[in-house]
């Protein structure tokens, strides 16, 4: 069956689906749904394009924005022209009951139909892993037609009503492009900038941080499209301008929470749309004319593949990377249509277009045409044509680093050149943002932090919790694997041999320590009280009672799997992950009395502690001789939430540990040297 | 202006060598003598006068690889140049052209190995054709220089966790006694192998009238 869904995209397979219901509801007898223009507009759109907006890849969107630009504004121009105009030409000789159709009325069905479809590019695409340029370049084209869509469907729409039109219509007409497509980035913009000035004042509530990101992002969309702006222009501009700023304030689960429900919705939006689509066509009425419908389909072709050949070539004068004519191919084959010009049809009214379904019947053969044909073709053809494919490389720390680099490099170039292009405007507009917006939009220190320090961050975090997730049986992620510090830097600091070879059970003992305290935060969030995020005590001890005893089966088969180097530092997330991953027993300690206790919490973006850790190491593993107050203080840290007392995420740990291995501990976990032996007792009583 | 009437032979000469077009040429020669004040060469003090500049952090590295004269002056003896002279200029200028549609794939090779080269010396403060750890930390506290409020630590653990990253790339199997030096040249060409250097090293470089000043 797989090998279905490698000849087939999903969209095809969808659409058939539909066919399918749609036939059966037929033949029951009940009259199937169409897929309405208001619910096309208002619920199945708006997810995609957000999640296509929120998640744009901003730096090749802006690198080749001109292009584009381009190709959406003047190709779909060109497109909605040209097919209106040789529609006409076709209705006026192809006789056959097709002389009523009026000039505008052809030239309203070009610009429906000329438009690349967002949906259908993306679910075409998604699947051939194309490389990044031209995935770019044609789904942006698709995003930004809108805004000459929705210009030309009403100026269109309106015309057909006029007994004239003159010429100040049609000037009026070219100014309301520029009004609807820069005034839907604007709503869009002001949205995103309310949204992020909102996401800073949200630390008190993360529950309902991602509801701000939706629910801005859609008011933007319904704004722009309550005053005939170009809805998506709106939605996507507020994605983009929210997304930096917000992803600084919002903590690490909204972040994920948000990817995730976006993906979701998108996900569901498409299945419905393309399965509407298929039951639709069965619901419809049609009205089937054979030369409109050839006539369209052909003219459509002809008119992508010359726009394409046209553009590109006037393209390349500008371009330093310029674009061989593989990639035009590919361009003009991944014009693909669907359902945005369906429902614009559907919208048509019957009295003033009473050809509304010969033109819904041709729309749909159009459709049909792409997803189908086009869509299971492009895959083998671009294997065929070796066009070059996406790289699957990660986002490495080297990667971004000399990223900064070459842009600082560049534009410095550029400075001594005395030439003002594109890298020095873009570090202009960085030093403007560093300056100025940061300071509002981000709370608290995270304003100041450097991009740089922000991405290693996320990247500590991805690798502990992957490795954390792995919970010991799966791989360990490559960066740790072979190579270790000691590799790199063999005569390092002195520091780094402070830590004596331990023996192996007071490894043991120190990992199930550590271990427990992970487990027990884990289990302190699986009791939600939404309002006070407290646990509730008594379900606790059940809890953890199950757990051990589940843990003890655990335990047989596992083997203590990671192997902590003597002399290794390592950075704080990593090794509080990889302590953390495997899991082992609880054993309570006999002796409980005046022991240091210790409050374990699991990284996050947001603590400055995180930033301060760095310098404890230094400090916990020197080589100091232990004294005594410091085997006191030894191990205990500020909780994250102050909460409650008689909370979770309290433990005692062993007794008498060697000074050695106070301080690896000391090293190996979370910040905050203070003390507060009063922070609570052993809450789970012993011996149980 | 960029006119094609006279060309000295130099010029055509320099054009050949460089890669440049004529009024390419022409125009990075205006720029040359606005920079050096109407002189034949150019100190350092005279890109302090560049009012953009000072607020890239690694404008030193920048400058002092355009008076590198072994590396990237191809001139015999290795060390730093006091002045440079307007053929030097065109020659580290020659690094970011951007790619031609018609180069085949050795000269692309190479083309890239180039720019790959450049970049490297760049990193490589003390000229031993290796980047250490030490090297890669400098780089990072330069290109972290404009945020004052940054702990040096997390820069420390940002260049160990960078120089893992690639030491897992190119020896990727390694006891734990093996010293793995620091990145050679041709690691260097590995980590960057992901990357298509030739479309983003590059800068445009104008056949018409648009200087900007300096003081």
């Amino acid at each position: 069956m797989s090998s279905v869904s490698k000849v087939v995209p999903e969209s095809c397979l969808l659409i058939v689906v539909g066919l399918l219901v749609g036939g059966l509801i037929k033949a029951v007898g009940e009259k199937p749904p169409i897929l309405k223009s208001d619910i096309f507009f208002l619920f199945l759109l708006p997810p995609i394009i957000l999640d296509a907006g929120y998640f744009l890849p901003l730096r090749q969107f802006t690198e080749n924005l001109g292009t584009i630009l381009i190709f959406a504004v003047v190709g779909t121009l060109w497109n909605a022209f040209f097919l209106g105009g040789l529609m006409y030409a076709v209705c006026q000789i192809g006789g056959s009951g097709l002389n009523h159709i009026g000039l505008l009325a052809n030239l309203l069905f070009g610009s429906i139909i000329s438009a690349v479809d967002p949906v259908a590019v993306l679910a075409v695409f998604e699947e051939i892993h194309i490389n990044e340029l031209l995935h770019i370049l044609v789904f942006g084209e698709s995003l930004l037609n809108d805004a000459v869509t929705v210009v030309l469907y009403h100026l269109f729409e309106e015309f057909a009503n006029f007994e004239q039109v003159t010429i100040i219509d049609i000037i009026l007409g070219f100014l309301s492009f520029f009004v609807v497509s820069l005034g839907g980035v604007f709503v869009g913009v002001i949205y995103g900038l309310i949204a992020a000035f909102t996401s800073r004042f949200t630390s008190n509530i993360r529950v309902i941080e991602p509801l701000f990101v939706f629910l801005y992002s859609y008011m933007a969309y319904l704004s722009a499209e309550l005053f005939h702006l170009s809805g998506i222009m709106a939605l996507i501009a507020s994605g983009v301008v929210m997304r930096p700023y917000v992803e600084a304030n919002i903590s690490h689960k909204s972040h994920t929470t948000i990817k995730y429900f976006l993906k979701m919705w998108s996900s569901v939006s498409e299945t419905l749309i393309f399965i509407f689509l298929g039951v639709s066509t069965v619901a419809g009425q049609h009205y089937w004319n054979w030369t409109f419908v050839i006539s369209t389909l052909l003219f459509c072709l002809i008119a992508r593949v010359l726009g394409v050949l046209v553009l590109t070539w006037f393209i390349n004068k500008f371009r330093i990377v310029k674009l061989t004519p593989k990639d035009q191919f590919i361009i003009a084959y991944g014009g693909l249509r669907g359902a945005i010009a369906f429902s614009l049809c559907y919208l048509l009214d019957y009295e003033h277009f009473n050809m509304r379904d010969m033109f819904l019947t041709a729309i749909i053969t159009v459709i049909f045409f792409t997803v189908f044909v086009q869509g299971m073709t492009i895959r083998p053809l671009v294997d065929l044509l070796a066009v070059k494919k996406k790289q699957e490389t990660k986002r490495s720390i080297n990667e971004e680093i000399h990223t900064q680099f070459l842009d600082h490099l560049l534009t410095g170039i550029e400075d001594i050149c005395g030439h003002y292009g594109h890298h020095h405007w873009k570090d202009k507009l960085n030093r403007f943002n560093k300056k100025y917006v940061k300071k509002c939009l981000i709370a608290g220190e995270r304003s100041k932090e450097p991009q740089l320090i922000a991405f290693y961050h996320k990247m500590e975090m991805k690798q502990a919790i992957e490795l954390v997730e792995s919970g010991g049986l799966g791989k360990i992620p490559s960066t740790i694997s072979a190579v270790s510090i000691q590799n790199i830097s063999p005569k390092t600091l002195p520091v780094a041999r402070v830590l004596p070879a331990l023996s192996k059970d007071k490894e043991e003992e120190i990992r199930k320590i550590l271990r427990n305290n992970l487990q027990k935060t884990r289990q302190r969030l699986r009791s939600y009280n939404r309002h006070t995020l407290v646990a509730d005590p008594y379900e606790e001890a059940w809890n953890q009672m199950l757990l051990r005893r589940q843990k003890i089966r655990h335990t047989d088969r596992q083997n203590a799997y990671l192997t902590v180097p003597a002399n290794k530092i390592d950075s704080p997330t990593m090794s509080r992950a990889r302590i953390g991953s495997d899991p082992l027993a609880y054993e309570p300690k006999p002796d409980s009395e005046n022991l240091p206790i210790i409050t374990i919490d699991p990284a996050s973006p947001q603590s400055p502690e995180s930033m301060e850790l760095p310098n404890e190491i230094p400090k916990g593993c020197g080589g100091l001789p232990p004294s005594p107050e410091e085997d006191e203080e030894g191990l205990v840290m500020r909780a994250k939430e102050p909460s409650s007392p008689g909370t979770d995420d309290v433990f005692t740990p062993g007794t008498g540990d060697s000074p050695s291995s106070q301080r690896m501990l000391r090293c190996l976990s979370d910040p905050g040297p203070r003390q507060e032996p009063e922070e609570g007792e052993p809450f789970i009583p012993k011996g149980q | 202006m960029g006119s094609a009437q006279s060309v000295p032979p130099e010029m055509r000469a320099l054009a050949e060598r460089t890669g440049f077009t004529s009024e390419q040429i022409e125009q990075l020669h205006r720029r040359f003598k606005q920079l050096s004040h109407n002189r034949k060469t150019i100190r350092k003090e005279d890109f302090d006068t560049i009012p953009d500049l000072e607020f890239n952090p690694i404008r030193a590295r920048i400058v002092h690889a355009f008076f590198d004269k072994r590396r990237n002056l191809r001139k015999a003896p290795a060390g730093l140049a006091e002045e440079i002279n307007f053929e030097d200029f065109l020659t580290i200028m020659s690094y970011f052209r951007p790619i031609e549609m018609d180069m085949d794939e050795e000269r692309l090779e190479s083309f890239r190995k180039e720019k790959l080269k450049f970049l490297f010396h760049m990193y490589d403060a003390d000229y031993d054709g290796i980047i250490t750890l030490q090297e890669y930390k400098d780089v990072l506290d330069e290109l972290m220089s404009g945020n004052p409020h940054l702990e040096k630590e997390s820069l420390r653990a940002i260049a160990e966790g960078a120089m893992l990253e690639a030491a897992s790339v190119c020896m990727p199997r390694t006891g734990p006694d093996e010293v793995y030096e620091g990145i050679t040249f041709e690691d260097f060409l590995k980590v960057w192998k992901g990357i298509d250097i030739e479309t983003k090293m590059h800068v445009r470089f104008l056949t018409m009238e648009a200087i900007a000043h300096c003081y």
